[in-house]
């Protein structure tokens, strides 16, 4: 089934996408915004931009999404972007969710893939609708609800991924924060599985915990965190999707780093 | 943009020396570790931890400032980029330049500190011996090497030290931290404020010219203050190392290890008294030559510095960009090389976004001769070597990215120490204070005004001396005040701090809540006005005025006192609440603080 790639990990390196480019089966999409598409993007790449997916992530809103271009249960799919891999991941982490199980991230976004002097390409490919079942995988999405049953358990890490600051201000508590730069690695979306695995070691983190990650408001910078523990292989995470937007207006409990004007430092 | 435009870029120039030591990253790692799982002593491991350059942070145990070290100021635009991403990753976003020429990362999680360690050894960098009981970050001034007013480039010589000094076993564990400072001239150092202050001299001796210094020692700022001394009327270059070696072997074993708050060489010099202190150190500089079973050596690079003038694409028709004049008056320092300038980047209270420190490292890459870029004593970038014919274009490019704030060599560029925005000591937000008064001086013009020119703001955060309020010419240091029962941030001003050939720490002239500073600081300067003589400047005028030499309706301190009391009355809570909260707080202020580690 999997033609891409021989372990689980749902991640595709560049090159070998490159050499897999021509293959009509594979269905590569670009996340990024209509009119950047429209300039220059991987060949052959059709086009879903993040914000539509965002309008409605209901599952049968993205089985749609997928019908529509062209990918069916067995289609192998890679997704790219050009915001440091986050908005990819969602889109990932929603095929994933709806049971596709071919789809895969690419390890570079798509700066970081021209300046391998790959090939782009302005052609926009015709797409054949297909059709894609609903095979809900509910392992992989956190809600609040569960979110807030299970926080407490030994075995749970929760990681936040904002940035440092706005973690400081407020935060679910109990979690950590490890900011979604953290993740990346010269030249790639990603650390090196060594670099994730000190990180994790370093901050104490198992990799038979049960990880819940989660960030600002639509799952796109914990998202990538997700992709980021699977790279290594870590069996138990989920995304929580709706993220601390949501958690905050359910008005669930909040942490604060109190007594220090930590804002002040900043120069933004 | 102006770089496609270039051909060929020079090659980066990197660091020639190698700070870093990759095994104590991992070596902090498994200490971490070890600590968290009780297994380590809590005094020990922040003894160990100081010792890497991982200061504590305020009010928690779960994060540390790493504190990175650039020997003599110099730093690489390599070395800008990598803190960019180190910034961004593991801290806040910007980095901090201190007053002490190192740059500061904030809250960084303690269990992440390795992996900046780590990395920091990749651009030949480190924190260690930043902080603690050890030699800390040897200064030189950002000068050296173009100032007008210089004998010799004493760089070559700060480097040695550092490099000496790092790591020695001789000052892994001092009775306290210890500081040098070397400078191009009496101006541009601050060589009688730490333990060992150097001034480049040189002097004809069988009629022969030798190098040499000015060494002042026990000299510093803190809860009580002390000027240095003169160790001899010359000290040749040949001696620097065993000089440096006898103080530090004398505080080492004379030092004071148990009284915490007065254990720094400044007093033991004080309780000694001055002659005793010197021949002290004169009788063990000659056992130190005298027992040397090897020759002992600084290592001192004293080849040149290459300058490249990067290859400029002027646009000759450009127009001057607005701004332009009140920016080099402001901020550009002509150099003694003909043609050639230094230029100031001021940063408010040292703050610099990963963003603008990656647009330094392009823009050292495209305007400076020498490559790399030198830290300043205020909290400041000095990019130096940038020819006269470059610097319309290359102010283009600060503005551009935020870095053309006027003012970098004027009162406007107030100093402020971290306060409650990440230390435990501290009792105000200094840090934010320190940016408001600079946002006010930018907006009055003052940073134009040249009587205002040689005047300085200097603000710390509790009586503790990161501010350096001393020095100042209009010192500040934070406490509380009490109206009632409501407690409000109480500043102590002192005037007339100075830190040249008449070093003089400021006279305590009155208590200043926080919301009053720059109405205070506005009517001194407009009392200066009113009374000031044809040449004067405010700094000439505040010094007469404290030591009682001045003429005119204010004839003294009191007169001062007199003049601003009115401003300084606290209001009831009811009528201004805001008075009772500090910058960047929207609740009533009170007092917290956590354990100092600067004994540690």
């Amino acid at each position: 089934m999997c033609c891409m790639i021989d372990s689980d990990i749902p991640i595709i390196n560049s090159k070998l996408l490159r050499e897999k480019i021509q293959e009509n089966s594979i269905r590569i999409v670009d996340v990024r915004r209509d009119q950047e598409y429209q300039q220059g993007h991987i060949t052959n790449a059709v086009n879903l931009p993040l914000a539509k997916l965002l309008a409605d992530d209901s599952s049968e809103s993205i089985q749609k999404i997928a019908q529509d271009l062209g990918i069916s249960d067995e289609t192998p799919t890679v997704i790219y972007d050009d915001t440091f891999g986050a908005l990819s991941s969602r889109v990932v982490w929603a095929l994933q969710y709806i049971g596709h199980k071919d789809v895969k991230l690419l390890d570079v976004t798509f700066s970081q893939w021209k300046d391998l002097g790959y090939e782009i390409s302005t052609e926009v490919p015709e797409i054949e609708t297909a059709t894609h079942s609903v095979k809900i995988n509910p392992e992989i999405m956190a809600t609040a609800e569960y979110l807030e049953k299970v926080k407490e358990n030994k075995n749970v890490v929760i990681i936040d991924n904002r940035e440092r600051l706005n973690y400081l201000e407020q935060h679910i508590p109990g979690a950590i924060n490890i900011p979604y730069r953290t993740l990346a690695s010269d030249g790639k979306i990603l650390r090196t599985k060594e670099g994730m695995k000190t990180l994790l070691k370093n901050r104490g983190i198992s990799e038979d915990a049960e990880i819940i990650t989660y960030c600002g408001s639509v799952g796109t910078l914990s998202g990538l965190a997700y992709y980021a523990l699977k790279s290594i292989g870590v069996s138990n995470v989920k995304l929580y999707v709706h993220s601390f937007k949501e958690w905050k207006s359910l008005e669930k409990p909040i942490d604060k780093q109190e007594n220090a004007n930590y804002w002040d430092l900043s120069a933004e | 943009m102006a770089q496609q435009l270039r051909p060929s870029k020079p090659a980066d120039k990197q660091s020639k020396i190698d700070w870093s030591r990759r095994q104590e990253a991992e070596n902090f790692a498994e200490t971490v570790k070890l600590f968290r799982q009780g297994k380590i002593d809590p005094d020990m491991f922040r003894r160990f931890r100081l010792q890497h350059g991982a200061y504590g942070t305020r009010m928690t145990d779960d994060y540390a400032m790493v504190r990175i070290k650039v020997p003599a100021g110099q730093v690489y635009p390599n070395q800008l980029e990598k803190i960019a991403q180190l910034s961004e990753m593991y801290s806040i976003g910007s980095a901090h330049f201190s007053t002490r020429e190192n740059i500061q990362l904030h809250w960084v999680i303690l269990e992440d500190v390795s992996e900046i360690m780590q990395s920091l050894s990749d651009v030949g960098m480190t924190s260690r011996e930043a902080c603690g009981n050890t030699v800390r970050n040897v200064m030189c001034s950002p000068m050296s090497g173009v100032c007008k007013d210089e004998i010799f480039d004493t760089t070559p010589y700060a480097l040695a030290i550092a490099r000496f000094m790092l790591r020695n076993p001789i000052c892994q564990g001092l009775p306290r931290k210890f500081k040098f400072n070397f400078t191009c001239c009496e101006k541009h150092g601050m060589i009688r404020i730490v333990d060992v202050g150097l001034l480049p001299q040189i002097q004809e001796i069988d009629g022969e010219k030798r190098k040499g210094f000015k060494i002042f020692l026990g000299g510093g700022l803190g809860n009580r203050s002390f000027v240095g001394h003169q160790l001899e009327d010359f000290t040749p270059v040949e001696d620097l190392l065993y000089t440096s070696m006898a103080v530090i072997r004398i505080f080492d074993r004379m030092g004071d290890r148990k009284n915490l708050s007065r254990n720094r060489m400044r007093y033991l010099v004080n309780d000694l008294g001055w002659e005793k202190f010197q021949n002290l150190v004169l009788k063990e500089r000659a056992v130190v030559k005298a027992t040397q079973s090897v020759i002992v050596k600084l290592n001192i690079d004293d080849s040149v510095n290459e300058i490249q003038r990067p290859i400029s694409v002027n646009d000759e028709s450009a127009s001057i960009p607005d701004g332009y004049a009140r920016w080099e008056k402001t901020n550009v320092e002509k150099q003694s090389q003909s043609g050639f300038n230094s230029v100031f980047i001021g940063l408010e209270a040292g703050d610099i976004t990963a963003n603008q420190l990656r647009s330094v490292a392009e823009i050292i890459r495209d305007y400076s001769a020498e490559g790399f870029a030198r830290n300043g004593f205020s909290q400041n970038i000095v990019i130096r070597y940038v020819h006269d014919d470059d610097l319309k274009s290359m102010y283009s490019r600060l503005i551009e990215n935020g870095l053309a704030k006027t003012g970098s060599l004027t009162m406007a560029s107030a100093v402020g120490c971290s306060g409650t925005t990440s230390c435990n000591l501290a009792l105000t937000n200094s840090h934010r204070l320190a940016k408001e008064v600079q946002r006010k001086f930018l907006e009055l013009n003052y940073d134009e005004d040249d009587d205002l020119k040689d005047s300085t703001i200097k603000i710390s955060g509790c009586p503790n001396s990161c501010g350096q309020h001393q020095i100042a010419t209009i010192g500040f240091y934070g406490g509380g005040g009490r109206h009632g029962t409501d407690m409000f941030p109480n500043y102590t001003m002192s005037l007339g701090g100075k830190f040249d050939e008449d070093a003089m720490l400021g006279h305590h002239t009155a208590r200043v809540p926080v919301k009053r500073i720059i109405p205070v600081i506005l009517k001194i300067i407009e009392l200066f006005k009113e009374n000031k003589q044809s040449d004067d400047t405010l700094a000439k005028w505040i010094d007469r005025v404290v030591s009682g030499n001045e003429s005119s309706k204010i004839t003294g301190v009191d007169d001062i006192k007199k003049a601003i009391a009115p401003l300084i009355v606290p209001p009831n809570v009811e009528d201004e609440p805001d008075f009772y909260m500090d910058y960047g707080s929207d609740t009533n202020y009170h007092t917290v603080t956590g354990k100092g580690e600067c004994a540690a």
